[in-house]
């Protein structure tokens, strides 16, 4: 005979024949938004990590193989081709073929989706460099420019539109893709969408709702940083 | 007595356990059924095919005469635009998910839910095809007396079905790799495989992987094959030399 | 703007920006454990969990199985063991049995709570029918196998859940079906609907075929959240459920559950399932605490518990915390 607690004193309610919204899943509630909303906070917050270091890594690593492809260009198909191929497997068993190797956890949710901004980074910003006009280059080679000032100082400097344009496109993408991050224990406001009792609609437009919410403010942001970046562009008509 | 069962953890040998499971299936891990082998593959294929197609069809029926008529007069840019950039944040788990719970499971909703997901780079892109037209073209056809629907048949659409193409090649890709979170909507696709670990072993989760990675590849080729085709000659030219 | 200062400018809101990020990593970093109930220092009183500074080093790794029942106990136990003084982590909704099992060989997690059924049907192979209806005989057969795998179990909590078939009350009185053997004929136009790993489960999908001799129209695997949802929406004729659900208590007129009659569905009280180091560097609080905190938790307990998550929901992490402090075992 299991002994059970004699002083337990949870209070039972009597849910019988209970209806209002919640009890009924509606599809929006309002109340329960209000009473509820601070259950998002921390997921928003590490929801904000798997998006931003992934984009920051894959920029980092992506303008490395850019440059090495620029200058070499022999290597592009193979690096193009190794960033694709990791690009068509699909997400949800990129996140499960790394837990064995790396266990489970913030950090292999951020690995898996710094992979998946390479293949859009990469190919922007070769794209971005490929458009430079060659009367620029020219211009600079003339001036004496070596090779390494030319790209710094005139090749990306004119490739910033597509590459930020890439940075837009991926940032997005990878809003929406952390979602998945719950199924390797990486948090995120995948834990919204993916746990507890999982069918109630208000919670999942509402988790929805807030990563769309954190793409597009980064998008925002990056888009003002393009106007910044590039002020000579403001005079042309977008 | 029984020792448990668990994942074979060389991971070398985790690519031929991969192998062997999807080519003559394996015994399940949890009790005495085999799973796996050519013909459960092909099924979870073909369901996997089957919703891609669908969502793909409904997809294009939808995006791409929107897209190509409001190109065409110029109509409705924010629009299109906005929606192809609300597609990309949207997160393919929770518009799943919520469709299950909200409509019901099975192939209908899952379909559902994949077609709100291929609809945004198709009208983007599409409506950006038609815009890019050179409108000097459109002018001479205009002025040589051709009808709104002959400029854009015989003139616009033309020209613009690479970029168009690319936009179903984007879509398409992204329906593929949703629909593999199929069993979370109750459809058996590939992703059974990789979401059942329990079931089929880590070496489920490689194989579930290589068929999905192997599956887009060939749509994308198919559909690159496509685009060549549709694609008139004289602009085959053009882009080789540029 | 020349374009050298507007570059700076960019480089002013690109510090910005990665300086917002390590802010938010910060704050990510801090919030990574949901559990952040009270608790610790209670001393005193019988019941409340008194922290032990002894356990500040021990770091567990508390996991559960993927619904809601398992969720909550795992939270429960989490905060509890908290309470106690330990350094714990969360690694909730880890899947089916089989990978919470393989989480805890590999030392992913410290220990998750399992089914004394669930074990010796699924992990040990026993059949249905040898499964103890007697808790502590079903506990210290489990316990003994698993011993032998290196690993442990606590005592059992006192209420105790089973997989069932179950439907709609209106399709049961329409086909009348009261045991899960009047199906026989009538299954093969019905569509089951119950989790993926319930095809390869003999208290399943496999009793059903095996023992009961049923073949079902179809066999639909979806994600346990939904076995309601799927008999609402007139998806599914039949549905597997648990016998511990919120739902069959709150909407008792509108779901029914078919009996068990040949015995394939045995019910199982949880035990914490650990690995035997874990256990013995963790000291005699581990143990204690786990077998005290469980103490309340009788079937109505467990179904109001469930219900605030299911029906009312609310986070199991809160919902684990009111547990905890209307017992009285945190402040």
């Amino acid at each position: 005979m299991i002994e059970a607690l004699p002083y337990a004193a949870v209070v039972l309610h009597n849910r019988t024949n209970e209806s209002g919204c919640v009890p009924d899943n509606g599809l929006f509630c309002p109340s329960w938004a209000a009473d509820n909303w601070h259950d998002f906070v921390t997921p928003s917050l590490q929801h904000l990590v798997l998006v931003a270091v992934p984009i920051l890594l894959g920029f980092v690593i992506a303008l490395g193989l850019a440059i090495v492809a620029h200058r070499r260009r022999w290597l592009m198909p193979p690096i193009l081709g190794a960033t694709g191929a990791l690009y068509t497997i699909p997400s949800i068993a990129f996140f499960f073929l790394l837990t064995p190797l790396i266990g489970r956890g913030r950090e292999t949710a951020i690995i898996a989706l710094t992979v998946y901004t390479l293949q859009i980074i990469f190919r922007n910003i070769l794209a971005g460099l490929d458009n430079v006009p060659a009367g620029a280059k020219d211009a600079g080679r003339g001036m004496g420019l070596t090779q390494n000032q030319l790209l710094w100082g005139v090749e990306l400097p004119l490739a910033l539109p597509e590459i930020i344009a890439g940075l837009r496109i991926a940032i997005v993408s990878t809003a929406a893709l952390a979602t998945l991050a719950v199924f390797v224990g990486g948090g995120g406001l995948g834990t919204e969408i993916f746990t507890g009792s999982k069918v109630f609609n208000t919670r999942l437009i509402m988790a929805s709702l807030l990563v769309m919410a954190i793409a597009f403010c980064f998008d925002g942001l990056l888009l003002l940083l393009q106007r910044l970046v590039t002020p000579w562009r403001r005079a042309v008509p977008a | 007595m029984t020792t448990l069962q668990l994942a074979p953890t060389a991971d070398f040998g985790i690519f031929g356990d991969a192998i062997h499971l999807i080519f003559h299936g394996q015994q399940a891990q949890t009790a005495g059924r085999t799973v796996g082998g050519i013909s459960a593959i092909w099924d979870l294929t073909l369901t996997q095919l089957k919703v891609t197609g669908l969502a793909m069809g409904c997809g294009m029926l939808i995006a791409l005469p929107a897209g190509v008529i409001l190109g065409h007069f110029g109509r409705g840019e924010f629009l299109a635009i906005s929606i192809g950039n609300l597609g990309r944040a949207v997160p393919e788990l929770g518009l799943i998910i919520f469709m299950a719970s909200a409509i019901g499971v099975g192939v209908l909703n899952l379909t559902i839910a994949l077609t709100i997901l291929a609809i945004p780079p198709m009208l983007t892109n599409s409506f950006v095809a038609m815009r890019q037209v050179d409108r000097d073209t459109v002018q001479a056809a205009r002025g040589m007396g051709m009808t709104t629907r002959e400029v854009i048949t015989a003139v616009e659409l033309p020209l613009a079905i690479p970029t168009i193409m690319g936009g179903v090649r984007t879509s398409s890709t992204n329906v593929v790799a949703t629909a593999t979170l199929g069993p979370l909507a109750g459809v058996l696709t590939l992703g059974d495989l990789i979401l059942q670990p329990a079931v089929y072993g880590q070496q489920g989760v490689v194989a579930g992987a290589i068929c999905v990675a192997v599956l887009a590849l060939i749509l994308e080729l198919c559909l690159a094959g496509v685009q060549h085709l549709l694609t008139s000659p004289g602009l085959r030219l053009a882009r080789a030399s540029a | 703007m020349s374009i050298k200062r507007s570059m700076m400018s960019a480089k002013a809101l690109l510090a910005a920006l990665l300086s917002l990020v390590l802010v938010l990593g910060v704050a990510a970093c801090g919030s990574d454990d949901n559990s952040d109930s009270g608790g610790g220092g209670g001393g005193g009183g019988g019941k409340t969990i008194a922290s032990n500074p002894k356990n500040g080093n021990v770091k567990l790794t508390i996991g559960s199985k993927n619904f809601t029942e398992q969720i909550v106990l795992g939270q429960i136990y989490a905060q509890a063991l908290k309470a106690a003084g330990y350094d714990v982590k969360t690694d909730l909704n880890l899947g089916s049995e089989t990978i919470a099992l393989q989480a805890l060989k590999s030392g992913q997690i410290s220990g998750y709570p399992e089914y004394s059924s669930t074990a010796l049907t699924s992990f040990f192979k026993a059949a249905p029918e040898d499964v103890p209806s007697d808790p502590q005989e079903s506990y210290s057969q489990a316990k003994a196998d698993f011993e032998k795998e290196g690993l442990t179990a606590f005592p059992p909590t006192p209420f105790a859940s089973a997989n069932a078939v179950g439907t709609l009350k209106s399709t049961a009185q329409k086909l009348g079906l009261k045991d899960v053997s009047d199906l026989k004929g009538k299954s093969q136009d019905l569509t089951l609907y119950g989790s993926p790993e319930c095809r390869q489960r003999v208290d399943c999908l496999v009793g059903l075929q095996d023992d009961y001799g049923l073949k079902f129209k179809s066999f639909t695997p979806v994600d346990i959240a939904l076995r309601y949802p799927v008999l609402d929406k007139g998806q599914a004729d039949l549905s597997i459920l648990f016998t511990t659900d919120a739902q069959l208590a709150a909407d008792k007129d509108k779901y029914v559950i078919l009996n068990d009659d040949k015995k394939v569905f045995p019910a199982g009280n949880v035990i914490f399932v650990t690995d035997q180091d874990t256990a013995e560097k963790a000291g005699p609080d581990y143990e204690g605490t786990i077998t005290e905190v469980q103490k309340g938790l009788t079937i109505p307990v467990m179904q109001e518990l469930d219900a605030r998550v299911d029906i009312d929901q609310q986070d199991p992490a809160e919902v684990a915390t009111q547990y905890l402090q209307e017992s009285g075992y945190i402040k």
